[in-house]
Order: C-alpha cells, then structure tokens, then sequence
C-alpha cells in the first residue's frame, strides 16, 4: 500500500498505533529506552486508518493489527517479534544504524 | 441364702466380661450418643438377659435343696450362657466403636476439602468484588472456565514434581547428553504448557489471571502482571548454574538486562492503561463525553489488559528458550530443578505462614 510504503521508506523505524492502544504505547517506550525515536502513526486519527489496518493485515499482521514495526522499511512483526528479537539479542543490531548518541 | 445369692451376682458384675460396665465407661468418654441406632437397644437387650436370667436364677432358688444337682448344671449352663452374651455384647461394642472412629476419619477428611473449598471461594468472592458487573450470568460464565484452570493447575503442579525428581535421578545417573538434552526440552515444554492455560483463562477472566488468584499468597506478593518476574528468577538461577565460562556469563547478563527493559516497557504501558481508564470513567464536569460512550470505551481498554498478560507470558517463554540455547543441558537440567524447588519452597513457606497461629491438635 502506497502510504505504508511512503511512511516505511522515509522513516528508520516507524509503529503504526493506535491512541486506544497501550500496548502500542509499550513498544514505543522500548524504543525509547533503546536510544531511538520511531515514527508512530495513530490509525485512529487517520482518516485513511482502516485501509492501512487492512493493508497491515494482508501484509500477515492481524490479531491486533497494531502495533506493526518496521525497521529500515522492512515488516518486523507485532509486540511479540519485536520482543523475541530484543531477547535473542537481535533488536539492537537491527536498530544500531538509526540510533542517536544522545 | 437370700444374701449370698446377691453376693454372687455382684462379684460377676465386676468380671473380665462386663459388657454394660464396658459401654458405660464408653459412654461416659463420648457423651451419651454413641451410635444412636444400635447403642440403646443392644444395652437394653444385655439388660433384659441380665434381668431374666437374675429372676431365672431365684426362681430356681425357690426350689429349695433337693434340686442342687440339677441347680449346679443349670447354674454352669447359665454361667456359659452368660459368658456368650458378654462375648457377644463387647463384641458388638468393638464393632461399634471401629465404625464410630471411621465416621471420625472420613469427617476429618471432609472438613479438610471444605476448608480448602472456602479458601478457593473467599478468594473467587475477592475477585469478583473487584470486577464491577452485574452478576449472574456473566459470573457462571467466568466460573467454569476458572473452575476447569484451577484443575488443570493442581495436576500441571502435581505433574512438574514428578518431572523435577526425574530430572533429578537422571543427573545423578549416567545418561548420554543427547538424552539429558531431551528430558531439559521435556521439562520446558511443561512450563509452555502453563502459559497455554494461562492464554485460554485469560479469555475466561482476566482479573482472576492478572491478580493470580491460583497461585498461593506468597507468591502473589511477588508477582508482575500474573506470574513470576522472569527477570527476578534469572538473579535467582544464576548462582545456581556455576560455573559458566566467560561467553555464557555475557549472554545471561545481556539476556537479563533486556528482559529487564521489556518488562519495564510493559509495566509503563500497563500504568498507562490503569490511567486512561480511570480518567476514562471520571465525571465530566465539562459534561461534553457520555455515560455511555465513556463506558464503551472503557470496555475496549479493559480488553487490552489480555494483551499484556499474554505479553508477559511470551516473555517468560522467550526467557526460558533463550536459557535452554546458552546453557549446557547438564546446566539446564540443574536450572529447571532449581526452579522447580523454588517455586515449591516458595508453596512451603506460605503453608508455614499461614498454619503458624493454629492451636496444634492434642
């Protein structure tokens, strides 16, 4: 879908989120905490929202649909890969390009 | 004549085989109630033979002398008589007393199970004042799915110390790595096993899995968000698997500190869940929100605390595989006993705490 292809291509690491969702709200704390800013976009306060949760969910995102990661343009996965990756000491490798030294 | 007649009688009053003397020291232990449906009547029957037989014999005395002979048969024949009887009769009081005792074990048994039935329903009564629905139907709904966890609990505990003292008799014995490895996978997918049950009551109600209503107090005074701290019992492991060379120490450290910032993330988005709900349900003095829109998407929020919840299980999941890939399996195995003796241990101490104010039974 173009806008998930615009927004991934143009941002490092981008969440796609909802307001409602804490969940979503969790995964970005981590980020945070790794030393990086990701883009989050809120399906809710788009107004093309349900066609990018519908996009997500062919992409195999689904139950929920959100949060959605992608690193460097590529689909990470919901609140589970990206915790799998951070244990298996994967995440951080992933992430290093776009961290910031702050 | 008359005198010594009685004398005789009472000397056999005090005999070996004295059953209405018997029963009455019962009686006077237990009250006066022992087996109301045989007691009474048997008393009354030994009674009435006593009472025959006594006016038998006088009435054989008032034959005079000539009737000695016959008097001393009949004498030997009632004494026998007499002897079967009280046989008979303490027999019965045995038998008596041997069922009585059994009532007593299988009540003291009963009121074992009550007691642990109470316990379980007080703590059901607890949760279900926090969760603020009508009652009824949505309650015997979140019952039964609770009622088949809580079986399946007991039997998964029951099952783990039975995998753990396996485990236990494999280390010692000579066992090929590929085997031990195998038994280690075994006992991981147990614990995989649990989260699966968790995953199904979080559906059925998830305030009783977030509040860990099954596991014991103790525990619970240790919990995050419905179980152990995975980052809590890599602190507690780790002295356990020494000695680790130099790369299995960095792995575990690393492994530790990211479980570390997951959970931390986790923890901040469930705060941040607590306080949009409750914000969420406040009165607007602004009076803009409605009561019903505000109670619809309070309802959505709550059901997002599944989510973290099963998060915080995948979590725990991960820690384990990832464990299971930097140990040894002979580490492994030793990991997986250690845990399983501290989380029994843990099951001990609150026993401990609990019964310390009962009166011990004399």
């Amino acid at each position: 879908m173009d806008k998930i292809e615009t927004l991934t291509s143009e941002n490092a690491i981008v969440v796609f989120s909802k307001s409602t969702c804490c969940l979503c709200y969790a995964v970005t704390i981590l980020f945070k905490e790794l030393g990086v800013e990701p883009l989050i976009h809120e399906l809710d306060h788009d107004p093309e929202g349900w066609e990018i949760e519908k996009a997500l969910v062919n992409q195999g995102c689904n139950s929920p649909p959100v949060p959605a990661v992608f690193i460097g343009g590529k689909l990470v996965g919901s609140t589970n890969e990206v915790m799998s990756l951070h244990l298996r000491g994967a995440l951080i490798p992933l992430i290093r390009p776009y961290q910031s030294l702050a | 004549m008359a005198s010594t007649s009685t004398q005789f009688v009472t000397s056999r009053r005090m005999g070996m085989y004295d059953p209405l003397h018997h029963i009455n020291m019962w009686d006077d232990a237990f009250g006066c109630d022992i087996s109301p449906n045989t007691g009474p009547s048997s008393i009354t029957q030994v009674t009435d033979t006593r009472q025959t037989n006594k006016t038998e014999y006088n009435s054989q005395e008032s034959l005079g002398p000539s009737v000695d002979n016959q008097e001393a048969k009949s004498m030997s024949d009632k004494l026998q008589r007499r002897l079967a009887q009280n046989r008979e009769a303490a027999r019965k009081s045995r038998l008596r007393k041997k069922a009585y005792v059994q009532q007593l074990e299988t009540g003291r048994l009963k009121l074992a199970q009550l007691e642990q039935e109470l316990e379980r329903a007080r703590q059901q009564r607890m949760y279900d004042g926090l969760l603020n629905t009508s009652n009824g139907v949505l309650s015997t709904n979140v019952n039964s799915g609770v009622v088949a966890f809580e079986m399946a609990y007991d039997l998964w505990v029951a099952t783990q110390q039975k995998k753990d003292n396996e485990l236990k008799e494999v280390l010692q014995s000579q066992v090929s790595e590929l085997e031990l490895r195998m038994f280690v996978d075994s006992g991981l997918n147990h614990y995989y096993e649990l989260f699966q049950l968790k995953v199904n009551v979080a559906k059925a109600d998830v305030f009783y899995l977030m509040n860990g209503l099954w596991r014991s107090p103790i525990e619970r005074f240790f919990q995050w968000l419905g179980g152990p701290r995975p980052s809590e019992l890599l602190y507690m492991l780790m002295p356990q698997l020494e000695p680790l060379t130099d790369a299995q120490l960095v792995s575990v450290s690393t492994l530790k500190h990211s479980c570390r910032q997951a959970e931390d993330a986790l923890s901040i988005g469930m705060e941040k869940l607590q306080q949009t709900l409750s914000q969420g349900i406040t009165i607007d003095i602004t009076g803009v929100g409605s009561y019903n829109s505000q109670m619809t998407l309070a309802m959505e929020r709550l059901e997002g605390i599944e989510n973290f919840l099963n998060q915080a299980d995948h979590l725990r999941q991960q820690v384990l595989q990832q464990m299971s890939r930097i140990l040894t399996p002979h580490q492994a195995a030793r990991g997986l006993i250690a845990l399983g003796e501290y989380f029994q241990r843990l099951r001990a101490l609150n026993s401990l705490w609990s019964a310390r104010f009962r009166e011990p039974i004399s």
